[in-house]
């Protein structure tokens, strides 16, 4: 390709290439403080959609090593999200070392909050303030289960920050660095928030599970303990390579929720959230 | 030489990857996902000292390969379950029947679908009995029903509600409009039964029917990795007088032409020892050889021309121009107006 850059999250190197300079700059941009792979584990491509959509009206296909056959293709003033898309989909659908958890985490004194929901729950915008409160940002999309250990690795990607969730963020972290906004993507307005060079630093560093919590963003705050078979099957759905993992995911999963105690959060605003995670972790 | 010619010599030859460095490898290791090739190229790399990264990346894929083994295989056994009480005979074919014998072409081999022959006449019963049993149609659009059972050699696929895999039921290995026709009752009268009460073909027959998957039915899209079983299977059963069996039950079937082609494309592509007047490139093999090794190191497709002529031809030897010009006609109207939103059809 053209313009091309690699990078390292956790434990996968990506290599990302495109037809046009700009996405792969501001990747570069982004993600400066990153390490680079020794190899790549995954390739990511970014070409224009057909050789003069390179010029007239830019659109941008999400493939690689690992495609969705309907993987909708983007204008060029989000190819930052194309990126990110391509990127999560390598892992989602290529990662075999652990098992994948749709999920975020932070961690203090090695010990780690394992966060999981589906899309809108929070559990960015929970990871990414915590973050800011001592706590070690760990990732807001993959949380990664290695089978043999039961121990939980980093992934910590830019965050994707979604239309409230921007502001409320740079609210309470002013010095935060973001990416671009992005208007009118088909998730709405998204920006990007670069994980502070304390997560990147440590993204190597395992954690042992302590609490896994499914908070729910809009109801009443609320606090249930979860039995380990419902936690299971949620996260079961919140895996997309349990089934690829075999008898190894099981093990590992069961495991998981066995030893992790379990809670649902629901929350009405994000403070009420903090107050709800802090005093379950100080009662453990 | 593209990363694809590249990822040929190092299945042929895997000491050859002293000569790559970390670039070279993440070209081959690209070409191989987007082949379908990696788990094949992680077994033939095991014990060959390779930098640490890749070590790590080919033993997953080596993981990868063992769970796609146990799924494949257990699919072939829910269908056995369901077909057993029929008493047909049901032959596994393409990858799940490598991986069933136990032969080297399935070692590591991805199975997606899980193919299956019957006999023509058994056809309605075990189509009835799949659509009991939880298989239901991928394709429920009227045209594509009627287009395969009228036209193809195969049911519209089936795909398992629980399971999501999906099951290819046919009744012969090419379609009945194909230049070629294969004989599909003495394939299943020559197969070899498993012990479990499903069969296999024969070992000309299972090269026979890669041959013809690979020249005959398609545009050799993905052709790599059809030609790599090719090379495994003759690997194994190329001794004593095979030779002259192949070519005897190629004749029988009509194949004699895509045989005698995908053993010296194999024997140039793969170093397949094969006997000395099938092994030179002749005329058009070339293109059939630029072909296969279209795809560079970012795992994009190249050589435009190449592939449309190869595009072009594979609706030219499956049908007749007529039949040919009214299905594309129907795709194009469907394609137009938005159509059934499956954009376009799987073959």
């Amino acid at each position: 390709m053209r313009h091309w850059t690699t990078l390292r999250i956790g434990p996968v190197g990506f290599r990302i290439g495109s037809d046009w300079r700009a996405p792969i700059a501001l990747l570069d941009d982004l993600y400066a403080g990153y390490p680079r792979p020794a190899m790549p584990d995954v390739t990511v491509r970014l070409p224009a959609t057909a050789s003069w959509r390179r010029v007239i009206r830019p659109s941008v296909a999400i493939e690689g090593d690992y495609m969705l056959p309907d993987a909708a293709p983007l204008p060029l003033r989000h190819a930052l999200l194309a990126a990110e898309m391509g990127m999560n989909l390598q892992v989602a659908l290529g990662h075999r070392r652990h098992l994948l958890l749709h999920a975020s985490a932070v961690e203090r004194d090695g010990r780690a909050i394992v966060m999981t929901g589906e899309s809108g729950a929070g559990k960015s915008t929970l990871a990414t303030i915590l973050g800011a409160r001592g706590w070690r940002f760990m990732g807001d999309e993959f949380v990664l289960l290695d089978p043999v250990a039961g121990t939980v690795h980093a992934f910590p990607r830019l965050v994707s920050l979604k239309n409230a969730a921007i502001d409320e963020v740079a609210r309470r972290m002013p010095g935060a660095r973001f990416g671009p906004l992005l208007e009118g993507t088909p998730k709405g307005a998204i920006r990007h928030l670069v994980p502070d060079a304390r997560a990147v630093a440590a993204m190597d560093e395992p954690a042992v599970p302590a609490l896994l919590l499914f908070p729910r963003f809009g109801a009443a705050a609320a606090v249930r303990e979860v039995p380990a078979g419902e936690a299971f099957v949620r996260l079961t759905q919140a895996s997309t390579n349990y089934t690829a993992l075999g008898e190894a995911g099981f093990a590992a999963l069961t495991r998981f929720v066995d030893d992790v105690p379990r809670a649902a959060i629901d929350y009405p605003d994000t403070d009420a959230a903090i107050d709800a995670v802090e005093a379950l972790w100080r009662a453990l | 030489v593209t990363a694809a010619g590249t990822l040929a010599r190092l299945l042929a030859d895997p000491a050859s990857g002293t000569a790559l460095d970390v670039d070279g490898w993440a070209a081959a290791i690209t070409v191989a996902r987007a082949e379908q090739l990696i788990g094949s190229l992680a077994y033939r790399l095991a014990g060959v000292a390779v930098p640490a990264a890749v070590a790590a990346i080919l033993s997953d894929a080596r993981a990868g390969a063992v769970e796609a083994r146990r799924a494949a295989l257990w699919e072939a056994e829910m269908a056995r379950r369901v077909l057993a009480p029929l008493g047909v005979p049901v032959v596994l074919l393409k990858g799940t029947a490598f991986l069933a014998a136990g032969l080297s072409a399935g070692v590591g081999r991805m199975v997606g679908d899980l193919d299956i022959l019957v006999l023509r006449d058994a056809l309605d019963r075990v189509e009835r009995a799949l659509l009991t049993a939880g298989w239901e149609w991928a394709k429920a659009d009227a045209y594509d029903q009627g287009y395969y059972r009228r036209w193809m050699h195969e049911l519209p696929p089936l795909l398992h509600r629980d399971r999501d895999r999906m099951i290819d039921v046919h009744h012969t290995i090419l379609p009945p409009t194909a230049r070629i026709t294969p004989d599909a009752a003495a394939l299943v009268a020559q197969a070899h039964a498993l012990g479990n009460g499903l069969l296999v073909p024969s070992p000309e027959d299972m090269v026979i029917h890669a041959a013809l998957h690979l020249l005959a039915d398609g545009d050799l899209a993905g052709g790599l990795r059809n030609l790599w079983d090719i090379d495994r299977l003759l690997r194994v059963f190329g001794e004593g007088d095979f030779w002259q069996r192949l070519a005897a039950r190629a004749g029988l079937h009509g194949a004699g032409v895509p045989v005698a082609r995908a053993v010296r494309l194999s024997a140039a592509v793969f170093d397949t020892p094969v006997p000395p007047e099938g092994a030179r490139l002749r005329g058009g093999d070339r293109l059939f050889r630029r072909r296969l090794l279209a795809r560079d190191g970012w795992g994009r497709e190249v050589r435009p021309l190449t592939r449309f002529a190869f595009y072009v031809r594979s609706h030219w030897i499956r049908m007749p121009p007529v039949l040919l010009a009214r299905h594309l006609a129907v795709k194009t109207v469907r394609a137009a107006g938005g159509g059934d939103g499956s954009g376009g059809t799987r073959r």
